[in-house]
């Protein structure tokens, strides 16, 4: 018993506190929407929208770590979730043909679309040492593009003598059996929805634990150090390139897991779907819940998919409404005078309800 | 010959380019923010020109005219409405802000004018004119195109470095507190600024719609894109880089499309970026700055 106590006040000791509190918020929610499915009392929009909202958490977490604790600005997650969407798609077919059952296949597609984002994150890491700040955004924006017009135009086809690519025409030159996974514009197609709610969470919490473990580990640390003085950093003999080119990697990896969880939701997806927009709706969702905080990024990613599906009766006006939304959130929480009052406010409820000292 | 026609051709696209990119690099030279709601003005200019054209029936001047009024007038409301009071705010917190401009200014569009494309009607077209005994013709549309661009480019160097509000905009990019202590009214020249390129996306709304005849409210934003690439590419914050990095763009555009592949263009278009900034990383005509401890 006492052991128990003791390690509940470690998990909630400051220091660990935001880690906890973001694994309790996302197991919660889990067994919240897990009985509302028993019990069938969610709608199929909701249902349908589960999977691609747990992908969002996760490409917006990657997104926090690199803009909250790097301190660089990516516009081109939507290029990383691409590769992670169409590696794993095609990943997936190609095991399913060895491994029975959807778990394995779908953890293998899902390590695969991470490596190949991985990849590509090291690829475009490398002008990214040498770029900062609107340069570095224009980069991997430019990135995404390349990403998406490559895809546009990419064929790639499975038969029994193993994987077939072609480019911008469709010359895989297949056996009868072969099947095209890839169809240029037309997009993916997997035929099979492997990725399941369950997976979802399970990619967030993976995804938490990471991110929770590298930030609050030494090379934590010197990332950090790297984002409030990148001269200072190096000063003191961290290299700031390798650090940089590491996060970028890890969060290109997690965007890629994302995106393959994403891609693998639908039996069939189109590689438009990755553009620019998307890229922005990820940073949005980053931005509103706070950069560095985990759990405002869970937060307001599931807000904000939330909030225009409950404006559907609106339909004309719901995205009037969301980009009036967004903009008042900026105005008014970098508006110095409601921001006065709302501290003066708090430091007024801690006066009432002052806190017991523990110590 | 193909080859020069083509090449006109891109210098007709690239000035487009280059006229939007001078609003996204003016803004950033002097408000140092990413204007995402640029390619937005684009659209709304479009539609004012076509109703102005089309419904109301006004001569082409006074079409571009009113264009571009609303254009500046809109431009100038976004920048008091939304950026002002961001003034200290970080950047990502504008860059959000513009973002929201962006797509309230689309949404708006679509409620008001519906989703279906408008034709734009045919401006401009004033026939050909032929060189080298009738081998290459050149419309008098791709010229009035280039001779725009190359005005508005000569008017805005010569505002910039003689006038006495180009020097308070050059003031204001080097140092904003600076500039204020020497007695220049700072948010005026950022007004001004955000005017003078709405009023330049009003120019190219028209260009562009003469160019590809379809308004949608969807069509500012792969030229704005497109545009702010030229901006970064020339070196964002440069005016003659603007000028530079779109002519560049339009160019490797449109002779990637014909003579490589127009599925991959954009492909090829954003690895020149690419490319340009790993071996300049401030653009072509980019200032370089140091890091001071």
């Amino acid at each position: 018993m006492k052991k128990i106590t003791e390690m509940l006040k470690k998990v909630f000791s400051k220091k660990y506190r935001q880690r906890t509190v973001s694994y309790l918020i996302v197991v919660l929610a889990y067994l919240i929407i897990e009985t509302a499915i028993k019990t069938g009392s969610i709608s199929n929009t909701i249902k349908s929208l589960l999977v691609p909202t747990c992908s969002y958490i996760v490409a917006a977490l990657a997104l926090n770590l690199l803009i909250g604790y790097l301190g660089d600005l990516c516009l081109g997650q939507a290029g990383f979730m691409a590769v992670g969407a169409f590696f794993g798609a095609v990943a997936s077919v190609f095991f399913s043909r060895f491994i029975s059952g959807d778990v394995p296949v779908l953890i293998l597609a899902i390590i695969v679309g991470g490596i190949a984002a991985g990849l590509c994150g090291a690829l475009i890491g490398i002008p990214v040492l040498k770029l900062q700040g609107d340069y570095l955004a224009i980069v991997t924006l430019a990135f995404c593009q390349i990403i998406k017009t490559l895809l546009l135009n990419l064929y790639v086809g499975i038969d029994s003598k193993g994987l077939h690519f072609s480019f911008i025409t469709d010359n895989t030159n297949m056996d009868p059996d072969g099947i095209l996974v890839i169809k240029g514009a037309i997009g993916a197609n997997v035929t099979k929805k492997l990725s399941s709610f369950t997976a979802g969470i399970l990619l967030i919490l993976f995804a938490l634990f990471i991110i929770h473990n590298l930030i609050n580990s030494k090379h934590g640390r010197a990332i950090q150090a790297c984002r409030d003085n990148k001269i200072a950093a190096s000063s003191v003999g961290i290299s700031v390139s390798r650090y940089k080119l590491l996060v970028f990697v890890i969060s290109a990896v997690l965007t890629g897991m994302a995106g393959t969880l994403y891609g693998l939701g639908f039996s069939s997806f189109k590689a438009s779907k990755f553009d620019f927009n998307l890229s922005i709706l990820i940073l949005v969702y980053v931005v509103l819940g706070g950069l560095g905080n985990m759990t405002g990024t869970i937060i307001s990613t599931t807000l904000l998919l939330v909030i225009p599906e409950a404006l559907r009766a609106f339909n004309d006006y719901r995205m009037i409404i969301y980009s009036i939304v967004l903009i008042a959130v900026m105005l008014i929480s970098n508006n110095a005078m409601i921001m006065y009052y709302l501290k003066q406010f708090k430091d007024h409820l801690k006066k009432m309800f002052p806190k017991r000292r523990t110590e | 010959m193909k080859f020069l026609s083509y090449l006109i051709s891109g210098i007709r696209l690239g000035s487009i380019y280059a006229i939007i990119a001078l609003g996204y690099t003016m803004v950033y030279g002097i408000a140092k923010m990413l204007n995402f709601a640029h390619g937005d003005v684009i659209m709304i200019g479009a539609y004012v020109a076509f109703f102005a054209l089309y419904r109301a029936g006004f001569p082409l001047v006074a079409a571009l005219l009113a264009s571009v009024a609303v254009c500046t007038i809109l431009g100038i409301t976004i920048e008091k409405l939304a950026y002002k009071p961001l003034r200290s705010a970080t950047s990502l917190a504008v860059l959000i802000t513009a973002i929201g401009v962006s797509y309230f200014l689309q949404n708006a569009a679509l409620l008001l004018w519906g989703s279906t494309s408008k034709i734009f009607p045919t401006i401009l077209d004033y026939g050909f004119i032929e060189l080298f005994g009738g081998e290459l013709k050149i419309s008098y549309q791709i010229l009035i195109t280039i001779a725009t661009c190359i005005v508005i480019m000569v008017c805005l160097t010569l505002f910039v470095n003689k006038t006495r509000m180009g020097k308070a905009m050059r003031a204001c990019s080097e140092d904003k507190d600076a500039a204020r202590l020497m007695g220049i009214n700072v948010n005026s020249v950022i007004s001004l600024t955000f005017a003078i390129g709405s009023g330049l996306a009003a120019v190219a709304s028209v260009l562009l719609c003469a160019t590809y005849p379809t308004v949608t409210p969807t069509l500012g934003s792969m030229p704005g894109i497109k545009a702010f690439t030229a901006a970064v590419l020339g070196g964002i914050g440069s005016i003659p880089g603007a000028f530079l990095g779109g002519l560049l763009l339009g160019i490797i555009e449109v002779i990637a499309k014909v003579y490589i592949s127009s599925e991959l263009t954009d492909a090829i278009v954003f690895s020149v970026l690419v490319l340009v900034l790993l071996f300049k990383p401030t653009g072509l005509l980019g200032r370089k700055t140091s890091e001071k401890v």
